[in-house]
């Protein structure tokens, strides 16, 4: 402080490193000097971010040699006046004054992750995460038995705590401590820390509304998703404490534990009120990324169940992650087909999810298993709301209704009842959201019929497959799904037609053409 | 006796072409000269090209050749001089001698009359009078006059012929005369003809001194003349033509003969014919274009054109494809080939179904009488419908139509204009003139620059076309809009389009997908895009204008639909102008329909949306609005007129198109107007929707949200009378339309042939022929094959020409040698003889 009050402004952007180090060297060299770290702890408070930057490296050479020497006291840490006041030896008073400014100086790090800045973010998650290893490897708890596996839980608690700030966006420091997710002993406890700093903030203000802010779901999130544990089991020895040998009745080396605790972070997080753009982002990645790692998968129904709810997107998303439990995972689910079945209306050919829906929609019905009342019901429905789809989106359900009729030969009836009646109305009734119900068998798919005479010509062609008895083999919508109305429109220019170009044989007689035709009908040039 | 029949069978061989030569030998075998190379086995299929051969021939022949060619080279390798025979058909021995000589003599006189006639640049043939040229005739007409002795001058020359040509007994008979008469003493030969050469030059002098003094005369005469007629000229008319007259001048036989050569020779024309056959071609035209345009409709063209791919019997026929090529089993129907007419088919069955078959039919069959009705009607309207009766009958006679322009104009404005390189160009040319001179220009453009007049001009008004379009969209994004001018331009457009279909169509389909980009990007960056400006719908009407939209698939019109697919499902509606403009593209795409009645969903969805955002009090049933429309929204009420007082004034009228380009702030009455007004519009295209898709199987699916929303807005009573008029028919034309659901049917298909286990077929290729590989690498094997044999047969005719050079220059040393040694031996000869001689008189002597 003396020295920084000489420095004259211009000096104190070089001075303080100066300063510092030589404060931090005084003390690693005598213990007479110990009072320089409260200086060192001072510059930490300081407003300037480059004084703060050098203060955390300071600190972090500083702790890292004193951790290294093992002179910070080992145990439960007694409070500082107790220690100051009683009599025991000058070491052990040292070592726990020391300890003391050790913890002080963390507390102050894991303040600064939430720092403006994103330099003084990411030097006070290293430095943070350089004493977890170092803490680690000097554990500052007495083992209780041998071999008792010791992990700096409270330091890293802080670290967590910092990362999933309620107020902060930090996506970016969260990207950056991805990589320490690497190491098995890292995410283990991340999981465990995560799962209570979620608990922990959500409990904070539970009356208030609106608590907590979007933020700290987009943090918790980030950081979950980044949790990606094995698929297999092996070896998990990757670890960011150096241990000498590692022992197998530790919890942190069984993947099983892993899955545990992952289960149940997910668990503590989706079991609050999510807003809805994090619904979606949730259950995007459930099927890859979530569920194949729980150790009980079936507990996620009841978040899919009321996400299936919701309606639109999210309820087909959740079908997704539902679709996988009843595949995989034996689970009960009366009302899948029901809910897909209500998910189909006009606006499926027009949103961004499209070519999802129908992937997913093709996966759901691609069992052959499935009641022929059932399929009937899809593909009626299907081309009814085809009635309504523009060309590209026609050019991929036209043929998904054809791989329909072809994976159940029951449904053929819809494009070929020999002796049928000749019928008044069409007995489907689309009002009816229980497939079962629809009548859809009874029907034909005339709807394919009206789109033979549609105007585009692929369309057109698409429709009439049904004119003929149906190939076997189905065809694969796969590369139908993205096909954009601009690729078509490509594709309809690239096509070459017959040479030389078709001309219209009645002379123009004008713009808006002749006098009974509609544009000159509705509108005048002037 | 060996040697001599060779040589017989040779002869004819040179004359005889190559193929011919083998079986001119074979035709005279010698039965000592054929080597026969016996063929151990008999192997089927193997051509045996040398089974019999001739080598004592072969070897004479290329002997021959040799001596003929190689020989003669060696001999003359250090001579620099060549001697050429340049005779004709000295060395051709096909020609006989006595063609050879016919040819010699017909080229002879060939030569000499060109010469002849080498300032004779009128005729090509002399026309002739007893053998002499009429020419000749002519020229020397002065001069016969002049010339009196021309009979003495025969007669001399018949007896110089006489004395030239052996006419003996003639001369004699005349000499023995001449004797008689001079009663001199008889002369030889050779003085009589000297004598008479002699005379004859004389004569000949006279003759030129006489011509040179009548030349003088007459020169003289035309001076003293030209002096005398500066006074004469003005007095005397009738003597000058008097005088004209005397000058030697071809009769009128000659003249008219002449003049009969140069006159081209008249051919038989074409009848012209009356109206009623024009009109009944002009209708038998129009008919066999629709009856294509039809074709194009169903879509049949390509599939009639296709080949019918063939199956093999093996073929299990269960749909099983490799490459998603979708063949089509080979059946025959009626005796025809029956080959995927599906469209055409389900088309003709449904419409059929529904008793419509005629209606439709006629409907489009008439179109083309449609028109020519036109005529009379338009006829009794104003006087300038005149023009566009002429163009329903004839697009020939369009460009006569825009000649009515005022004469002002047209004298303003020069008569030739270059094509225009750039756009900028065609703009400086075309901007600040009125409207009429705008077309004028354009016109004149397009007929100064007329393909038949020079090479480059169908680049150049292939690129004119690309400019005006793109002057035309200048046109259309101006404020204010100008579209008369456009509406005019048209029709230039039109007739460019006739004339370069390939051209116009891409640079229609490049503009299209400049538009598509804009809104595509649109798209990615927001998510939804905006109604472009007014110069994209105009070329999209340009697009139905320019190109049949009937099309089941067209390389303009196809992408064209996908645009105004585009505009009418990404665009969302968001003020009065878009409205109008997505009404207008639903009037665009429903004309594009007009003839095909194709089934458009998106011009349907858009008219549900137009009616939802115009519905007073809506009750819940959003599902079945379509994504450009929102069911709740600042924008779902855009439509909805409140003002009582506005709906009591209102008057149906169309809307005007520029209202769609800029943007103005009307007046709340007016918006309140434009609204109904667009309401009754999109009430009437669903009317036409209705006529038009009333037969589609599904209609009532179709129309059901539609039926919901009429009901909806006929309960409420706000509307203006005569759009609740128009609502009530609509439903009830709706609802009208009765539909028969008739279950559908596959076609049949063919019964699956039996497997049957045949054997696999290879084609059987020719002995010798490279097998098992492509075309090309078989080609490439052949041509190895072929350069190689090629290179040997070289190398053994190098090989045998040095054999052969060798064998000479052998014979030639021989030859030397032989010389030599016969010269030697002569010499000892005389020698031995001298010396023999010598002794002998040595004996003599010594004897002596």
């Amino acid at each position: 402080m003396e020295a920084e009050a000489g420095g004259t402004e211009r000096g104190r952007a070089r001075d303080p490193r100066r300063a510092l180090g030589r404060l931090v060297q005084a003390v690693l060299c005598s213990r007479g000097e110990a009072n320089a770290v409260f200086d060192v702890l001072a510059a930490l408070q300081s407003e300037d971010q480059e004084e703060i930057q050098e203060a955390v490296r300071a600190c972090s050479r500083l702790f890292g040699a004193l951790l290294e020497r093992g002179e910070l006291f080992v145990g439960q840490l007694p409070s500082e006046d107790m220690v100051m006041a009683g009599s025991q030896g000058a070491m052990r008073k040292y070592k726990v004054w020391m300890r003391h400014r050790y913890c002080s100086c963390c507390n102050r790090l894991g303040e600064l992750l939430v720092h403006p800045t994103f330099q003084v973010k990411e030097l006070a998650l290293g430095t943070l995460m350089k004493f977890v290893q170092l803490e680690g490897a000097h554990p500052l708890e007495q083992p209780k038995w041998e071999g008792h596996y010791l992990f700096p839980r409270t330091l890293f608690r802080v670290v967590v705590g910092g990362l999933l700030s309620p107020t902060d966006d930090q996506s970016l420091l969260l990207s950056q401590f991805r990589e320490y997710l690497e190491f098995d002993d890292v995410r283990y406890h991340t999981m465990q820390a995560a799962s209570d700093a979620v608990a922990q903030v959500t409990n904070q203000q539970p009356e208030v509304s609106g608590w907590p802010p979007l933020t700290f779901w987009n943090n918790a999130f980030t950081l979950l998703c980044a949790v990606s544990l094995p698929l297999q089991e092996q070896d998990l020895s990757t670890f960011y404490v150096k241990h000498v040998e590692l022992l197998d009745k530790w919890k942190v080396t069984h993947l099983r534990e892993h899955r545990k605790v992952f289960q149940t972070m997910w668990l503590s997080f989706l079991k609050h009120k999510l807003p809805l753009s994090l619904y979606k982002k949730v259950l995007l990645v459930m099927h890859d990324s979530i569920l194949p790692h729980l150790a009980q998968p079936t507990l996620m129904i009841d978040f899919l169940t009321s996400a299936c709810d919701v309606g639109g997107a999210i309820s087909l998303l959740a079908l997704n992650g539902l679709f996988i439990l009843i595949h995989k995972h034996n689970l009960e689910h009366p009302d899948f087909y029901r809910k897909l079945y209500g998910l189909l209306d006009p606006s499926i050919f027009h949103v961004k999810y499209r070519a999802r829906f129908f992937h997913l929609a093709d996966l759901f019905l691609s069992s052959s298993h499935l009641p022929a009342y059932l399929v009937a019901a899809f593909a009626k429905r299907l081309s009814r709301l085809a009635l309504t789809a523009p060309p590209e989106a026609l050019l991929m359900v036209l043929p998904f209704i054809c791989n329909l009729l072809r994976r159940h030969p029951a449904c053929r009836v819809l494009v070929h009842r020999p002796q049928g009646p000749e019928l008044d109305s069409d007995p489907y009734d689309p009002e009816e959201e229980d497939p079962a119900q629809s009548r859809a068998l009874e029907s034909c798919l005339w709807e394919l019929q009206t789109l033979q005479r549609h105007y585009h010509p692929e369309v057109s062609k698409a429709a009439s497959v049904i004119n003929q008895a149906l190939s076997v083999p189905e065809v694969s919508i796969a590369p139908l799904l993205e096909l954009t109305a601009y690729e078509v429109f490509e594709q309809d220019l690239k096509k070459k037609g017959p040479e030389p170009v078709p001309l219209e044989f009645i002379p123009a007689q004008g713009l808006l053409g002749r006098r009974d035709d509609l544009c000159a009908q509705f509108f005048t040039l002037s | 006796m060996g040697k001599a029949r060779p040589r017989a069978a040779r002869r004819p061989a040179p004359r005889a072409p190559a193929g011919a030569r083998g079986s001119a030998a074979r035709a005279n075998p010698n039965p000592f000269e054929v080597k026969v190379n016996r063929q151990k086995f008999q192997i089927l299929g193997r051509k045996a090209r040398h089974d019999v051969g001739l080598p004592g021939v072969a070897r004479a022949r290329a002997i021959r050749k040799r001596t003929q060619t190689l020989l003669k080279e060696y001999k003359d390798r250090d001579k620099s001089n060549v001697f050429t025979d340049k005779r004709f058909g000295e060395y051709n021995s096909n020609i006989s001698p006595e063609e050879k000589m016919m040819k010699r003599f017909a080229l002879e006189q060939q030569r000499h009359h060109e010469k002849k006639s080498i300032y004779n640049l009128n005729e090509d043939e002399e026309l002739t009078h007893y053998g002499q040229s009429l020419a000749d005739i002519e020229k020397h007409n002065d001069i016969v006059d002049s010339d009196s002795d021309a009979e003495e001058q025969g007669t001399l020359s018949a007896e110089l012929t006489a004395a030239h040509f052996g006419g003996r007994g003639l001369l004699h008979k005349k000499t023995s005369q001449q004797e008689g008469e001079e009663g001199g003493k008889p002369k030889s030969r050779k003085e009589l003809i000297e004598e008479l050469i002699a005379k004859s030059k004389q004569e000949k002098r006279e003759r030129q001194a006489q011509r040179e003094d009548a030349l003088e005369l007459t020169e003289k005469l035309d001076q003293d003349w030209k002096e005398i007629q500066t006074l004469l000229s003005h007095k005397t008319p009738k003597s000058e033509k008097r005088e004209k007259k005397e000058n030697p001048k071809p009769d009128a036989y000659d003249k008219m003969v002449r003049e009969l050569g140069f006159e081209m020779k008249a051919r038989p024309s074409n009848r012209r014919k009356p109206e009623e056959e024009l009109a009944k071609e002009e209708q038998g035209r129009l008919r066999k274009l629709e009856a294509e345009r039809l074709q194009r409709m169903l879509g049949k063209e390509d599939e009639s054109v296709k080949k019918p791919k063939h199956m093999s019997a093996d073929d299990l026929n269960d749909g099983f494809v490799l490459d998603k090529d979708d063949r089509r089993l080979l059946s025959y129907k009626d005796g025809k080939m029956n080959v995927e007419e599906g469209v055409h088919k389900e088309l003709s069955r449904e419409t059929g179904s529904h008793g419509n078959n005629e209606e439709e039919s006629e409907e489009e069959s008439g179109h083309p009488d449609s028109h020519s009705d036109l005529g009379p009607s338009a006829e009794s309207g104003e006087e300038d419908e005149q023009p566009q009766r002429e163009q329903g009958q004839t697009p020939g006679k369009r460009l006569r139509s825009d000649q009515h322009t005022p004469e002002a104009a047209r004298a303003e404005l020069p008569y030739i204009f270059a094509a225009p390189e750039s756009y900028e160009e065609l703009r400086s040319v075309l901007s600040g003139r009125s409207m009429e001179e705008q077309l004028l220009v354009v016109e004149r453009i397009q007929k100064c620059n007329h393909p038949s007049l020079a090479v480059g001009n169908k680049e150049k008004l292939e690129k004119l076309f690309g400019f005006l379009l793109e002057y035309v969209g200048d046109l259309a994004t101006s404020d204010p809009p100008d579209l008369k001018v456009i509406d005019k331009l048209v029709v230039q457009l039109y007739n460019l389009c006739q004339m370069f279909p390939e051209s116009a169509s891409s640079s229609m389909q490049f503009v299209l997908r400049d538009a598509m980009h804009e809104m595509e990007e649109m798209i990615e960056t927001k998510g939804r895009a905006a109604f472009p400006g007014l110069d994209v719908l105009i070329y999209l009407k340009i697009v139905g204008l320019l190109f049949p939209t009937s099309d089941f698939r067209h390389p303009v019109v196809t992408p064209a639909l996908m645009c105004l697919s585009q505009l009418l499902t990404k665009c969302p509606v968001l003020s009065l102008q878009d409205v109008v403009k997505g009404l207008f593209v639903c009037c665009l795409f429903l004309e594009c329909v007009a003839l095909s009645h194709r089934f458009i969903p998106e011009v349907i969805n858009f008219l549900l949306g137009i009616l939802y955002i115009a519905t007073p009090n809506k009750q819940s049933q959003g599902s079945t609005l379509v994504h450009p429309f929102r069911a709740l929204g600042k924008n779902s009420e855009l439509l909805l007129v409140s003002d009582a007082e506005d709906v009591a004034t209102w008057q149906r009228g169309s809307l005007p198109l520029h209202w769609a380009s800029g943007p103005r702030a009307p007046t709340a009455a007016e918006a309140n107007h434009t609204r109904l007004s667009c309401l009754a519009v999109c009430l009437a295209l669903l009317r036409h929707c209705t006529v038009i898709y009333g037969t589609l199987p599904s209609f009532h699916a179709v129309t059901r949200p539609l039926q919901a929303l009429l009901t909806q807005h006929l309960t409420d009573r706000s509307h203006p009378h005569e759009l609740q008029e128009l609502f009530q028919s609509t439903l009830a034309e709706m609802e009208n339309q009765k539909q028969l659901y008739r279950p559908l049917l596959c076609e049949k298909s063919k019964p699956v042939p039996l497997k049957l286990f045949t054997p696999r077929l290879v084609k059987v290729l020719e002995f010798g022929r490279k097998q098992g590989s492509s075309k090309e690498e078989q080609e490439r094997k052949r041509l190895i094959h072929k350069h190689k044999r090629e290179f040997k047969g070289a190398v053994r005719e190098i090989r045998k020409d040095n054999q052969f050079l060798a064998r000479m220059q052998l014979s030639e040393i021989m030859e030397r040698d032989a010389e030599r040694k016969r010269r030697v031996k002569q010499l000892f000869n005389s020698l031995a003889t001298q010396e023999g001689e010598w002794k002998a008189l040595k004996r003599k002597k010594f004897k002596k």
